[in-house]
């Protein structure tokens, strides 16, 4: 792991010039002598490679590496981005070995994973560094061949030149490309014509992860390395005492270090640290505000009652509206703290030497891990490197570098490369969560059961503007208004996957449904409505497409039989983010007085899919990730201490948890959006208004499993 | 600190460790085999799963000095060239996403068709029950498991 790609960054030739689009203009390469071997090693493919571009790297032998510039935590980058570069270069995708790049801001633009936002962002990027290296590589064999460019085709990796009956593969012209610039335009394929887009292309690392090979961070090990544990405070307070006497006795145990408001224990393997850690005596004391979650709910009911909020949005007249209502509807929903728990807990390797760091490990954002690291060192960003490991998990966790500046801090106070790790119970105990958020709604109806106002107020903890003050339905309804407030508390928090979005959507759908059953309305046909008039009179700014949503509306409608058969209670659910529209319905059979829960139809408008199994993973995935999270989510407190330390209590899905998910896409054309989050969010909404269906109980809080109306109802989940 | 020797994927393999150690950071910190991850510590995840004498077990509560007389598999030493059955269908149904759980999935399932080599629906679903995936790939598994069924 470590290895190979440094190996890569040294022996390679240099970019004597790219832009962020990864092209590159004039080569610089090394030796191109042709071993005739079957199956080369990367790294030997790697050493008579000519670099195209910052993304493409081909050898003489027609084998071809293409690099992943974006962090690997599950969503298939790795495998979807050359996938991009591989189509328009036409190239055999047998040929090709896929790398993770190592942070390059010189040569990458937004290395990063979040938001959804990779394959949007270098949709076109990509494919222009396939399209334009493919360019040169046919203009070679052109002059090679002394026959015009245009009668050249090129598939499979062969190019080919039909009436002179020539043809070679792409390693026979990489000496000749080097001589060649690159354009800066040039023309993209049409996407009737992919071949490798569209695709249920594999993992390309599934040999490594199924045979148990060191690609995650954890995993990395380095000749002298320290091992590091970390006690951290509670939330709100400070160190008053430590009594290490204990913890330093046991053997393996080489240091203990108390710096700034935590304690570091150090030494050569791991099990010795977590015994030092039980053993180790650490009082706090307040250091301002501790909470509790009692003290959160008397919180939010004081921000929703008594606080002003500041307005996010307000159309219309909505006291008029609220006037003029035949009936109004009011609810409040909330949800608890989360952690992100991926598998692989918190890690990060720092070498810091002088006035330079070698950093490795799991990061979402190796920007950040390196600006972090210039920060505490003071030394110029340019002097660090950060090496990117596959991640094992990161839900949005791994956007921060918190765990980086430990390692940097450890490393440079032991003068020794440090690997610090976190246990599980520091993984749920150290911070950083999905914020805690409660919302009130209320919603105007009139003689017709029309919403003529709607009102939103959120409530978050650390939650910063916890509405999508411009989402629908918002443009669909005349008088609007959407407010926010917050509380500022010594818990921290950080994106979790989908954003406030994957609270809002479930609390927002479920609102609706109240609504639309209120107004004596079928769900489905109440949305529909509402986006008739978004479209047709639209109020103020629309962030979604109207088309797109009603297109994933009707599609989810028509597959999952809505409203088809008696016997099956549905809950419709639907949702934009993260410039993709899912649309969800939970079916929900009564068997011997049992509810069972059998199966979610998911139908999304990611636009082109790119790869049909990792778009299916990402889908289902979000989905089980957003049933298990409203089903049994729950991280409360106690003295600024999370009451749940590990997965005996912070209960995660499990697989008999698991309904059948039938999953479909809108083909509409439009380029690809990201997929790692927009599934997630509809889900507990489906459900909750699935469960009102079948049993009358309407879920305002999750997680449902601890609900009061919940607790009577034996739910059980079987796939059809 | 104590001289105990192991016998882990075929080989004898002497370690010199506190007898308390869990199998888990043996296997990782002291002899390199990383394909055994860490995930909980306390026997809920799975992620940690080898075979004892062909039986899956949580290598992060087991400690090393109670293996003496037995024979360890790890994900390392499942098959020669990563071709297990297994291993096999986990390859052709493209299960992971990060794939952090991924080897303990595939001991686990192992390890249960060694029991059970033509187990129903139902059965997969208990067996593998003992396994979390953050990322959600269980629809991926259930079905690699009864392919696996299949294969071997």
């Amino acid at each position: 792991m470590a290895t190979r790609n440094k190996a890569s960054r040294r022996d390679f030739l240099k970019i004597a010039g790219t832009t962020a689009g990864g092209l590159f203009i004039g080569f610089n390469w090394m030796s191109c002598d042709s071993p005739k071997v079957e199956v080369l090693s990367t790294e030997a493919i790697l050493a008579q490679a000519q670099r195209f571009n910052g993304y493409l790297s081909i050898a003489p032998t027609g084998d071809i590496v293409i690099y992943s510039p974006n962090p690997e935590l599950g969503q298939n980058i790795k495998t979807s981005f050359p996938m991009l570069v591989a189509e328009e270069l036409d190239a055999d995708w047998k040929k090709v070995r896929v790398l993770q790049a190592n942070l390059d801001t010189q040569v990458f633009d937004r290395q990063l994973t979040g938001g959804s936002g990779a394959m949007p962002h270098s949709w076109e990027r990509l494919r222009k560094a396939g399209a334009t290296a493919r360019f040169v590589l046919v203009a070679s064999a052109a002059k090679l061949w002394n026959v015009p460019a245009e009668e050249i085709t090129v598939e499979n990796g062969i190019i080919s030149h039909k009436a002179s009956r020539k043809s070679g593969h792409f390693g026979e012209f990489v000496t000749e490309a080097a001589t060649m610039t690159a354009p800066e335009e040039v023309k993209l394929k049409d996407p009737k014509d992919f071949k490798i887009i569209g695709t249920a292309v594999k993992n390309v690392d599934n040999a490594e992860i199924f045979t148990g090979k060191p690609l995650f961070g954890l995993d990395f090990y380095r000749e002298g390395m320290l091992h590091a544990m970390i006690q951290r405070p509670p939330f709100g307070m400070k160190i008053k005492s430590v009594d290490d006497a204990a913890a330093k006795k046991i053997a393996g145990v080489q240091d203990i270090m108390i710096y700034e408001n935590s304690v570091a224990i150090v030494g050569t393997s791991t099990w010795p640290l977590m015994k030092a850690k039980r053993a180790l005596k650490v009082t706090y004391e307040p250091d301002g505000t501790v909470e509790s979650t009692e003290d959160h709910n008397r919180i939010f009911k004081d921000m929703i009652a008594n606080q002003k909020g500041e307005v996010r949005r307000e159309d219309g007249d909505v006291t008029q509206a609220f006037k003029n209502a035949a009936k109004v509807v009011v609810a409040e929903y909330q949800c608890p703290f989360l952690s992100h728990s991926p598998m692989e807990p918190m890690n990060f390797f720092a070498h810091v030497t002088g006035d330079k760091a070698e950093l490795i490990g799991p990061t979402q954002t190796p920007e950040r891990a390196r600006q972090t690291a210039a920060g505490i060192l003071g030394i110029p960003p340019e002097n660090i490197t950060v090496e990117i490991t596959r991640l094992g998990g990161g839900f949005g966790r791994r956007l921060a570098a918190d765990f980086v500046a430990e390692a940097v801090q450890l490393s440079r106070m032991t003068n020794a490369p440090v690997k610090v790790i976190w246990s599980r119970e520091d993984d749920l105990n150290g911070g950083l969560y999905r914020p805690a958020v409660r919302y009130r709604f209320e919603a105007a109806l009139d003689e017709s059961g029309n919403m003529i106002g709607y009102k939103l107020k959120g409530a978050g903890i650390n939650s910063g503007n916890s509405t999508r003050q411009d989402n629908f339905p918002s443009g669909a309804v005349a008088n609007l208004k959407i407010e926010s407030v917050e509380h500022k508390s010594p818990i921290t928090t950080n994106a979790w996957r989908a954003p406030i979005t994957n609270f809002l959507a479930y609390a927002e759908q479920s609102f609706l449904d109240e609504v639309a059953l209120e107004a004596g309305k079928d769900p489905v046909q109440f949305r529909l409505e509402l986006l008739d008039k978004a479209k047709n009179s639209p109020t103020g700014k629309i962030e979604y497409d109207v088309d797109r949503m009603i297109g994933v509306i009707k599609t989810a409608a028509e597959k999952s039989n809505w409203g088809k058969d008696p016997a099956v209670k549905q809950g419709f659910s639907v949702y934009f983010s993260h410039r993709s529209y899912v649309a969800q319905v939970a079916d929900i059979v009564q068997e011997g007085g049992t509810p069972v829960l059998k199966k979610i139809t998911a139908v999304t408008d990611c636009g082109i899919v790119v790869n049909p199994t990792g778009a299916n993973h990402q889908v289902r995935g979000g989905i089980v990730d957003g049933m298990g999270h409203a089903m049994y989510g729950n991280l409360t407190f106690k003295d600024g201490l999370p009451t749940q330390k590990n997965f005996d209590t912070y209960k995660l899905i499990r697989m008999k948890e698991v309904p059948e998910v039938d999953v479909h896409y809108v083909d509409s054309g439009f380029d690809p959006t990201g997929l790692g989050e927009p599934a997630l969010p509809p889900t507990g909404g489906a459900i909750a208004n699935a469960i009102f269906a079948a049993t009358g109980r309407r879920l305002r809080s999750q997680p449902f499993n601890e609900q009061e109306e919940f607790s009577d109802i034996k739910l059980a989940i079987r796939r059809a | 600190m104590a001289k105990l020797n192991l016998r882990i994927n075929g080989q004898s393999r002497e370690v010199d460790v506190e007898e308390d150690t869990p199998l888990l950071w043996v296997l990782r910190d002291h002899l390199g085999l990383v394909g055994t991850k860490y995930s909980c510590g306390i026997a809920q995840c799975g992620a940690c799963t080898v075979h004892r004498n062909g039986e899956a077990i949580f290598s992060c509560i087991t400690p090393v000095s109670s293996l003496i007389e037995d024979e360890i598999t790890t994900i390392e030493g499942l098959s020669e060239e990563g071709d297990h059955p297994v291993q096999k269908a986990w390859a052709e149904v493209d299960v992971a996403q990060c794939g952090y759980c991924q080897t303990g999935q595939i001991m686990n399932a192992a390890a249960f068709l060694n029991k059970n080599s033509a187990p129903s629906m139902d059965e997969i679903d208990d067996a593998m029950n003992r396994n979390i995936c953050r990322c959600g790939t269980y629809h991926k598994i259930r079905e690699a498991v009864a392919m696996a069924a299949k294969l071997t």
